[in-house]
């Protein structure tokens, strides 16, 4: 019987009714009185030299405040990056500045020139084409390998080259991991290409400054996953505002997906102008102006070896990657392609040895930074593709290949630095195994053929570190920051309950979700319950939300806080009923006296809290409320098998999903609607990736070929079939109070290898040697290959 | 500036206008009805879709000036006088048709027009007929399950949640 509230229920979403009825308070929909307007003169070359920068003209424009460029801004910290990887050779990557508007150079199609302040945003924008900018245009390196040539163009010119770092994990393993290639049974390699994507959640960013005269404080309002760290980064290191100064608010977000958690210049440019001009000034992204400022994600090109011994045991894995990093250092660009990658080049199998290679670099593009899963895609996608391949060379059962070499027991040290505390991959495949219906394929495929179609069967595992992370962990990994998250339980006299928590909701619905918890812990009504988010002056702190860290991170600390609240309401209780605290039950909200008829209600505690008449002063304070902070021991495993089904025209190479199967451990659940509903998003995320979405570039100009819409083709709803997807294998997270171990990514890793999986499957049957096919795997891309 | 005026969701509104004010812009900037939600600049995320004299529309795809005149819903008159979802609305709730909520708006608008004209399409009508709304959250599944449930079709075979 499903529960129909707390923990384990398919609660409605409280938050849906506002947007619902077009009642949402997205930050484009905030309008500060008096707010002036600011447009970007953006670079439309790729690489250059500001040779002159003439603003007069445009300044005598009509509507227009002032027009700042980066001589402003000298003296002002460039924006940070949150996250410093240490190279092979124990050396610092390269740090290049990054400032909020280009100073000397230009460095990608979209980097801002000049900003112009103006009455109106049409004037603004007028005035921008105003401005004579005289730009000498010089050699773009676009493509990574050629970035790294001898006497290639130099994105940075105080750098010595375009790399960034070149990473080697774990180093002391190298020599023992081409040991064992040496002595492999076989051999398999691929090289492929994770395609460079754009997050695009559909709201896109706005940024308004503020700035009072009579406090001197200034107030940010952004489209952020995280207010709290762009409150630090900005304040700190930007702009020099003490946080008591500072507040960073995060309204109604429209979806994220990881390029909302940066800190941008247009965030700093409005907070700065804001006070330089004593009013609000407020930016509204343009869509084409989201694709060249957005970060961007993915854009990887690997060659990974696996080496197998007779029986089929992996004995090695081997990987080289080259990682995009853009022009500039995202705020947390150098951790994708290392700690998110390389630790999860395990996947879900012993392999006793792996030695991971990364080279970073710098090119002529917008900055690369997380995209939903954010390296743990890539070190999927490279795994489960040469699994696949592998499996076609030996002839045998893909299937049968993973499961034997499944981890099994459990905790699991991998050689690639974490332990994994739980999971059961067999069982995640046992249930893919039925809910895809894998047994009745054959007869589908049959099914397919007499129409004309090929029809393959793709399947993949993954395994992701979520819950990020452990403070001091990440620390020696190179964080510049803390991984905790925090909640204060804010209990009112009447009952009623504030919960200010420092993830933030952008989709996730933890408006319903977290309510959730604190009523089954306290046995009250979920609807006593409110989330508060995204307002830096109303939460303790925060770390924000990305890496599916939400509910195993920050609802962590909101059950300490939780319980920090039941131990002091007991005391009061005790009191209340003069009984000894040790005695007091909480249940269905009445404290009771174990083994006697007496009881007092949730709201008489409360209630006594605030009136404390008949109160244990001189025990304890009045009032209830109590903030916890949560650090994690461990990162979460989340992990689980996914299987797609493809039709493919063999007259025109078009794809068609026809079948997509999830089968997920996200350990303990809290409300099964909304897990499922993350799930279906990462599917379309991953399914649009590997059959549709790549942000290119002119390799010679650097001219962004995807910058609308028009190009840049989106996953829509005839794109995508109804998805099975099921999270009832679940082995509880052994180290975080709740069991969870996270859920928001695990689609958008899990999907890709499979979908290509399946398509090889499918030229396969069709009599093709086709091994390999680079996504997105487009009609014209799949027809060539099988011409080939 | 011209004077705009048009009924929106059953009440007389009016505000000057530039003549090249996108209706778009028109009904978040001058009306307040900030529902209405802007998500690309190519007219092809649908996030902005409302009713002109009935007829779903890009709002910002047509200017407000073209609009002079005429009946204009949006998703801010979809709901009952006291709140009450309306029957697509209370099942894009029930199913968990969005997520962020910032295509939600064009969505319900799209689908509500779908269901005018089709009271009980076929799973590829639903997908076909929302070729021009983009979800970046969904991953669609609950969106074309909510407007199939909305047109009264048994959803309970649909992968449960
Ligand atoms: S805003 Fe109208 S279609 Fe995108
Ligand atoms: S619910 Fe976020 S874009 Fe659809």
């Amino acid at each position: 019987m499903p529960k129909d509230s707390g923990i384990g229920a398919s609660s409605k979403r409280r938050e849906d009714v506002r947007f619902l009825t077009g009642a949402g308070n997205y930050t484009d929909d905030i309008n500060i009185h008096g707010q002036a307007y600011v447009h970007f003169l953006r670079s439309d070359v790729a690489h250059g030299r500001i040779v002159s920068l003439d603003t007069s003209a445009a300044a005598a424009m009509p509507g227009v405040v002032r027009i700042f460029t980066g001589a402003d801004f000298e003296g002002v910290g460039g924006l940070p990056c949150g996250w410093q990887v240490t190279d092979r050779h124990g050396q610092p990557m390269a740090e290049p500045g990054h400032p909020v508007l280009a100073q000397g150079k230009v460095r990608h199609v979209g980097d801002p020139i000049a900003a112009v302040v103006a009455e109106s945003p049409e004037q603004a924008r007028d005035a921008a084409e105003a401005i004579e900018a005289e730009i000498e245009e010089l050699p773009a390196v676009i493509d990574m390998k050629a970035a790294l040539a001898e006497g290639a163009a130099k994105v940075h010119d105080d750098l010595p080259s375009n790399l960034c770092y070149d990473w080697g994990f774990v180093e002391e393993n190298k020599g023992a991991v081409d040991a064992a290639f040496a002595e492999a049974a076989h051999v398999t390699t691929l090289e492929l290409v994770n395609n460079r994507l754009v997050a695009n959640p559909m709201e896109p960013r706005v940024a308004i400054g503020d700035y009072a005269r009579a406090t001197g404080e200034s107030t940010l309002y952004t489209t952020s996953q995280n207010p709290h760290v762009i409150r630090l980064l900005m304040g700190a290191f930007v702009l020099g505002i003490p946080e008591h100064k500072l507040r960073v608010v995060a309204p109604d977000v429209g979806g994220g997906f990881g390029s909302k958690i940066f800190h941008y210049a247009e965030e700093a440019f409005c907070t700065f102008a804001a006070k330089a001009l004593a009013r609000p000034v407020k930016w509204t992204s343009s869509r084409s102006e989201a694709f060249m400022s957005d970060a961007h994600g993915r854009d990887h090109v690997s060659k990974i070896e696996l080496a197998l011994d007779a029986d089929n045991n992996f004995t090695a894995l081997r990987t080289e990657t080259y990682a995009n990093m853009g022009a500039y250092l995202s705020t947390f660009a150098p951790s994708v392609p290392t700690w998110l990658h390389g630790t999860l080049m395990a996947g879900n199998y012993k392999t006793p040895l792996i030695y991971v290679n990364v080279k970073a670099v710098f090119t002529n593009t917008v900055p690369v930074d997380a995209y939903r899963g954010a390296g743990r895609p890539e070190a999927t996608y490279q795994l489960e593709r040469v699994i696949d391949k592998a499996a076609r060379e030996l002839g045998v059962d893909p299937i049968a290949l993973r499961r034997q070499n499944f981890v099994t027991e459990f905790p699991y040290q991998t050689p690639v630095a974490v332990v994994y505390d739980t999971g059961d991959y067999n069982a995640t495949m046992d249930k893919l195994e039925e809910i895809a219906d894998i047994a009745g394929f054959a007869a589908r495929r049959a099914e397919s053929e007499a129409r004309g179609k090929l029809r393959g069967l793709g399947v993949n595992c993954y395994i992701e570190a979520c819950g990020i992370a452990p403070s001091n962990l990440v620390g020696q990994l190179g964080a510049r920051a803390g991984l905790y998250d925090a909640a204060t339980v804010r209990v009112n006299a009447t009952g009623s309950i504030s919960v200010m928590v420092g993830a933030h909701s952008h989709g996730q619905g933890h408006e319903t979700a977290f309510p959730q918890v604190v009523a089954e812990m306290l046995g009250i009504d979920e609807s006593m319950i409110e989330i508060v988010h995204g307002d830096s002056s109303k939460i303790p702190f925060g770390m924000g939300t990305y890496g599916s860290r939400s509910l195993a991170v920050c609802g962590s600390a909101m059950v300490r806080a939780t319980e920090k609240i039941i131990n002091k309401a007991k005391k009061i209780a005790a009191h209340l009923m003069e009984a000894s605290e040790a005695d007091i039950e909480l249940k269905d909200g009445q404290f009771s006296v174990a083994g006697t008829d007496k009881s007092v209600a949730w709201g008489d505690v409360t209630l006594a809290a605030y009136v404390p008449h008949n109160y244990p002063l001189e025990d304890i304070e009045p009032g209830l409320e109590e903030t916890a902070f949560y650090d994690p021991s461990n990162f979460t495993y989340p992990a689980g098998a996914y299987a797609c089904e493809v039709e493919v025209d063999p007259e025109t190479g078009k794809v068609t999903v026809e079948r997509f199967s999830a089968a997920d451990d996200f350990g303990n659940i809290v409300n099964p609607m909304i897990v499922s509903g993350q799930v279906h998003g990462g599917l379309g995320q991953g399914i649009g990736q590997a059959l549709l979405e790549n942000c290119a570039y002119d390799p010679e100009t650097g001219q962004l070929l995807s910058a609308s819409y028009m190009d840049y083709a989106m996953p829509r709803a005839d794109d995508v079939p109804f998805y099975a997807v099921d999270h009832s294998c679940a082995t509880p997270c052994t180290h975080n109070p709740l069991g969870v171990k996270g859920c928001g990514e695990a689609g958008a890793i899990g999907s890709p290898p499979s979908v290509v999986n399946a398509v090889i499957d499918a030229l396969q049957s069709g009599g093709k040697a086709v091994t390999h096919i680079d996504m997105p795997m487009s009609p014209s891309r799949v027809w060539s290959a099988m011409q080939g | 500036m011209p004077e705009i005026n048009m009924v929106v969701n059953g009440r007389s509104m009016r505000a000057e206008a530039e003549p090249r004010a996108l209706l778009s812009d028109f009904l978040r900037e001058d009306l307040s009805l900030t529902g209405t939600h802007v998500g690309c600049d190519t007219g092809q995320c649908g996030a902005c879709v409302v009713h002109v004299d009935g007829v779903a529309v890009k709002s910002c795809n047509m200017l407000a000036v073209e609009a002079a005149g005429c009946e204009v819903s949006t998703i801010e008159g979809q709901a009952g006088p006291d709140g009450t979802l309306n029957a697509l609305q209370q099942a894009f709730q029930d199913h968990h048709g969005l997520q962020c909520g910032f295509c939600t708006p064009g969505m319900v608008m799209s689908a509500a027009a779908l269901l005018k004209e089709n009271p009980t399409p076929s799973e590829a009508e639903v997908r076909a007929h929302l070729e021009g709304n983009l979800c970046r959250c969904t991953g669609y599944h609950n969106i074309v399950k909510a407007i199939l449930a909305a047109s009264g079709q048994d959803v309970s075979g649909i992968a449960a949640e």
